[in-house]
């Protein structure tokens, strides 16, 4: 953080940090534009087939979602979604870092190609699990089929849908949580482990009051990272479903789509990202936090 | 953790293998399938036993369907031709762009500068249509709609925060007295940036550019608003692809084995960097 200008030509040096962030803070700039457009969006009605009836009407948009119900569906399966895939994600993952804490060859290799399904493209996973469910000739409808459960329809069926994109979520996602837990098991103290096993402390002991709060930051720090990403899901369900059948899986973003391209309602459309922004906003203010602190942590251990 | 009895090591075995056979199957089966007539892929039961056959990369590379219909075109090696395009040049971009910013960030304390690093990371977790849609309108005043140039600039939502964050750490982690003594010697700042700082950082520079390139190929929401069909990546074309190509499941399967594989090498390649790239720098691998 030391300052390497040189006395000499302080004035032309204190300009420099300025000139060389330049480019990335119109960066900054040019997504602000759109940002403020959007707010305003926000408090218009705004059709874009009726271009005729547009006026600024403050909240009307958020006041109208207040009474609607389609609007707190969106909600109510954002917030499913989210938890599903957030909660089955952390105890999955967090049981392959343990399976995969010790440094071995094996374990080595199987968490480097566990790492495969996270650099998948989401939309392309997605396409992937489409045609693994389908229902002519795709590998699981036929398992399932020899598992005795007939008609099983995955994405098709309102019934099955939130369960078939969690597990393809779960698919894709998991793997971020496995890795930076395990780098975060990798990185803990052996005293205390080596003490406990030395006074011969349950294991079960160890793993509550010793491994899991050693382990807490990371933890919070991959769940919060997941849950930011989990509330604006879209690349997976988009491509699945368009958030059908019916509005079974109208989360946030997708039917902020669809209300834009759709029906053409720029201010609703608007209105709903806005609510979203505000919950991200809030939730990333809490990462931010946790995330600087394991970051101080990890340029200590360096 | 010494004594673990025999059936402990049978169930951690079989655990991990149904993990492994889990995370892993898909992306199998994908590939298996992309070697496919559209018969076998048809055929039930699914078999892992089958004469491999090349045709459908054969169609997409000429890009000429056949079908019973007849001859159907298609531009998928476009759309791979498009994501290598528009990943190189948005990750070289951000990499000029947000490599001297790094170095600003890291080295200098100047009004602000914590504010405009924390804003480009907040930007990591806007929602993407949020600033989409209004764009999407605005690029269509300007011009800048459907061209690569509008792209490339609204990836720099992508990989400048992540070029940025990942970059200033290893700046950070570099003692500037190195710097100061090559200053000292009468060197200039540039020189000293491009001589000292630079080549020092380099693996932190590197990794956050193969991390950008991945997630940019990776990207899909961004291309689906302000693309049409002939500047679209594979994840979008894909997408386009499934539905114009009907029931020609071999040639979905190796549309996707192909838009797949560069990132999964890439991912590979540079796997000891991955935890560092996906925590943007705040747990180490």
């Amino acid at each position: 953080m030391t300052s390497i200008a040189a006395p000499v030509r302080r004035r032309k040096i204190l300009l420099l940090p300025y000139l060389l962030s330049l480019p990335a803070l119109l960066v900054c700039i040019g997504i602000l534009i759109p940002f403020v457009t959007a707010v305003y969006y926000s408090m218009l009605r705004y059709r874009l087939n009726l271009p005729y009836l547009k006026g600024f009407i403050w909240f009307g948009n958020y006041k109208e979602f207040l009474t609607d119900s389609e609007f707190w569906n969106t909600v109510r399966v954002s917030l499913e979604y989210t938890a599903l895939t957030v909660g089955s994600e952390l105890l999955l993952g967090l049981v392959i870092a343990l399976l995969l804490q010790k440094q071995s060859r094996f374990n080595n290799m199987a968490s480097i190609l566990l790492l495969l399904p996270l650099m998948t493209a989401p939309a392309l996973a997605s396409l992937m699990w489409k045609l693994m469910t389908n229902p002519n000739f795709g590998v699981l409808s036929y398992l399932v089929q020899l598992m005795g459960v007939h008609n099983f329809q995955w994405a098709s069926s309102p019934n099955s849908a939130l369960f078939t994109v969690v597990l393809v979520d779960v698919w894709v996602y998991t793997p971020f949580i496995m890795i930076l837990l395990l780098a975060g098991l990798r990185s803990l103290p052996t005293q205390p482990f080596e003490a406990a096993a030395l006074d011969g402390v349950p294991r079960r002991f160890v793993f509550f009051r010793i491994t899991l709060p050693m382990l807490t930051p990371y933890i919070i720090t991959a769940a919060l990272f997941r849950l930011l990403d989990a509330i604006q899901q879209f690349d997976i369900i988009y491509p699945m479903t368009q958030g059908g059948p019916g509005d079974t899986l109208l989360v946030f973003q997708v039917r902020a789509y669809l209300e834009f391209y759709q029906y053409t309602n720029v201010g609703k459309s608007a209105a709903l990202l806005m609510i979203l922004w505000a919950i991200t906003y809030a939730l990333s203010n809490v990462f931010i936090k946790q995330w600087l602190k394991l970051r101080e942590r990890a340029r200590g251990l360096a | 953790m010494e004594h673990s009895s025999r059936a402990e090591r049978v169930l951690r075995g079989v655990l991990i293998t149904a993990i492994l056979v889990f995370f892993l199957f898909p992306i199998l089966w994908i590939f298996l399938m992309s070697f496919q007539t559209n018969e076998e892929v048809l055929r039930i039961p699914p078999s892992l036993f089958f004469k491999p056959t090349l045709i459908n990369y054969a169609s997409l590379i000429t890009g000429k369907l056949q079908t019973a219909a007849g001859s159907l075109d298609l531009a998928f090696m476009l759309n791979l031709w498009n994501s290598v395009l528009l990943s190189t040049l948005s990750v070289a971009l951000s990499l000029l762009l947000g490599v001297p910013a790094a170095y600003a960030f890291a080295r200098f304390k100047f009004r602000g500068s914590e504010d405009i690093a924390f804003t480009l990371l907040s930007f990591r977790f806007a929602p993407p249509l949020l600033v989409l849609l209004p764009l999407s309108l605005y690029f269509q005043d300007i011009g800048l709609n459907d061209t690569y140039v509008g792209l490339i600039w609204v990836y720099q939502l992508i990989a400048l925060p992540l070029i940025l964050w990942i970059v200033r750490g290893y700046f950070e982690d570099i003692s500037p007295d190195i710097e100061y003594a090559y200053r000292i010697a009468g060197h200039s700042w540039l020189q000293t940036f491009l001589r000292i700082a630079v080549p020092l950082a380099r693996p932190g520079i590197a990794a956050a550019g193969l991390l950008a390139f991945i997630f940019c190929w990776n990207n899909f929401v961004f291309a689906l608003i302000l693309a049409s069909a002939d500047k679209q990546p594979v994840t979008v074309g894909a997408l386009a692809f499934v539905t114009a190509s009907g029931i020609q499941y071999g040639q979905i399967a190796a549309a996707i084995v192909l838009s797949i594989t560069p990132t999964l090498a890439l991912a590979l390649y540079a796997q000891r960097y991955l935890v560092e790239g996906l925590s943007l720098g705040a747990v180490k691998g």
